[in-house]
């Protein structure tokens, strides 16, 4: 078990950068840098370890009760 | 509606207090109204009581999850402020400072208002660069602004660290006089009292289940007490946006987070301005009963809670008492948490939606509550045209597309980072 303290938060993990070398749309830009579901209950996010081996993972985490469920490394997809 | 005035205060004390009117009706939700308000928050409250008296609108129902003033608008820190240098927020919120001023007498309900100042302290020669800057903007908008050096501010908070030898030391501040703070629940009620004799229905314990929407227009709510139809909706749910507008299948620029607030136990009066820290984020004003009111960054992840944590609440005081010593001989009266509709520039949104008939107003980030006036008087406007008002205009949706964001911290989409 570590501190809240050593960690610190990356945002929505579900987002993906559009594909390099094809025509992107504003819409899917403005989907990748703004547009957030940001729901009540499961969320898939970014953390990493800053005050600690400062590797990032992704954590699914209840967002009232902050209850976490699952963790993988960052470059784990995530399945469901 | 019977008036709130000494004469009425005598007479009612003559029977105890026994017969007082209600301050609103608890009616049964209507099968059809002409604009549903969804929030009875301050800004929904304030909305509703707009389309009534600036544009004649009175067939309204505010419906709402809980208890109207439950939300963020009975857990702020209650600051009042029109200190922005960009021109949207600012003429935005000078114009909310006006409605603040005569609130009082035009809801017949003592709000509190208290215009006694807000001090933004500076601890570098940089941060007084910009503060000199900020406050020539404000000024080039008609908003009182005034750059205190070091003695100045010692002047006028004493209690704070003035040694030289601290991590940040204070160079002197800039000073927004006509800021303040006003009693929080007081306009909420007074926005409910006053929509409801205009004849909104104020529906409580009434949660949004879906929507009705057809060839891009919207036809009414689905409700925990039935469906109700209505021409125009309007949202004002704050950390909840989310939440409806994945009904909708609308997905929006906002993050839901936590931001935690406290108060110590009542002191006698030593702060009689609102103070805020430069090198972090932390701001205190003293309460008429006398707590210590105090606030600070965002838990800082994405949060429904309405609770915070110690880690956020423990760095915040730290900041607290780095500005002011005498802060860690207090004992902590209450700590509470609220969930903030974090947009993704730190500027709010009200405007229309690609669905006819529905408006949106959300991304108060945690500047809401100064802005209720001025948000419900712009989104009445808007619901009631069906355009948006010229100091809305900056508030627009579609900035995210176009690019012309108010971004007016500088912290890029991020907002939560503190």
């Amino acid at each position: 078990m570590r501190s809240q303290n050593e960690f610190s938060y990356g945002g929505d993990a579900t987002v993906k950068r559009p594909e390099l070398n094809k025509d992107i749309s504003d819409q899917e830009w403005n989907d990748f840098v703004y547009n957030r579901k940001s729901l009540r209950g499961k969320h898939w996010e970014l953390w990493q370890h800053l005050s600690g081996c400062r590797q990032w993972i992704k954590v699914e985490r209840d967002t009232a009760t902050h209850e976490i469920f699952n963790t993988l490394k960052a470059n784990e997809d995530i399945s469901q | 509606m019977q008036k709130y005035s000494i004469f009425n205060l005598v007479k009612n004390a003559l029977s105890n207090h026994e017969n007082w009117d209600l301050a609103w009706k608890d009616p049964t939700p209507k099968k059809e109204y002409d604009v549903v308000i969804i929030g009875g928050g301050g800004h929904g409250l304030a909305t509703a009581y707009y389309l009534a008296k600036e544009h004649n609108i009175t067939n309204v129902a505010i419906i709402e999850k809980g208890w109207i003033g439950g939300g963020n608008v009975g857990r702020n820190t209650t600051i009042i402020r029109s200190n922005y240098m960009y021109d949207d927020n600012a003429l935005f919120s000078e114009f909310g400072m006006d409605l603040w001023r005569s609130m009082s007498q035009d809801l017949n309900y003592n709000v509190m208002f208290s215009p006694r100042g807000i001090i933004n302290l500076a601890h570098s020669d940089a941060q007084m660069n910009i503060y000199a800057r900020r406050g020539n903007s404000m000024r080039l908008n008609g908003i009182d602004a005034v750059l205190l050096n070091r003695e100045q501010v010692k002047e006028i908070i004493p209690m704070a660290d003035f040694s030289e030898n601290v991590r940040f030391p204070i160079f002197g501040g800039l000073m927004q006089p006509s800021a303040g703070t006003a009693r929080h629940d007081a306009v909420a009620w007074g926005y409910a009292r006053q929509a409801d004799s205009m004849g909104v229905d104020i529906i409580q314990n009434c949660e949004v289940v879906g929507f009705d929407v057809s060839n891009g227009k919207i036809k009414g709510v689905r409700t925990s007490r039935g469906d109700i139809s209505a021409k125009k909706i309007g949202l004002c749910v704050a950390g909840s946006t989310n939440i409806l507008a994945e009904k909708l299948n609308m997905t929006l620029p906002i993050e839901t987070h936590l931001l935690q607030a406290c108060v110590s136990e009542p002191v006698k009066p030593v702060l009689d301005r609102v103070v805020t820290f430069g090198a972090g984020h932390f701001y205190i004003s003293q309460s008429d009963k006398g707590e210590m009111v105090m606030g600070g960054d965002l838990d800082g992840y994405n949060s429904y809670a309405q609770r915070g944590n110690l880690p956020t609440l423990q760095h915040v005081l730290t900041e607290g008492i780095a500005m002011m010593p005498f802060l860690s001989k207090l004992k902590m009266l209450r700590t509470w948490g609220g969930i903030m509709d974090m947009s993704m520039d730190g500027s709010p949104i009200i405007d229309k939606t690609h669905i006819e008939g529905l408006y949106l107003n959300c991304g108060w980030c945690y500047g809401g509550f100064k802005a209720t006036p001025a948000s419900g008087w712009t989104f009445a406007h808007t619901i009631a045209q069906d355009r948006v008002h010229k100091l809305n205009s900056g508030y627009s949706l579609n900035r995210f597309n176009t690019g012309h964001l108010l971004d007016e911290k500088g912290l890029g989409t991020r907002t939560w980072i503190s």
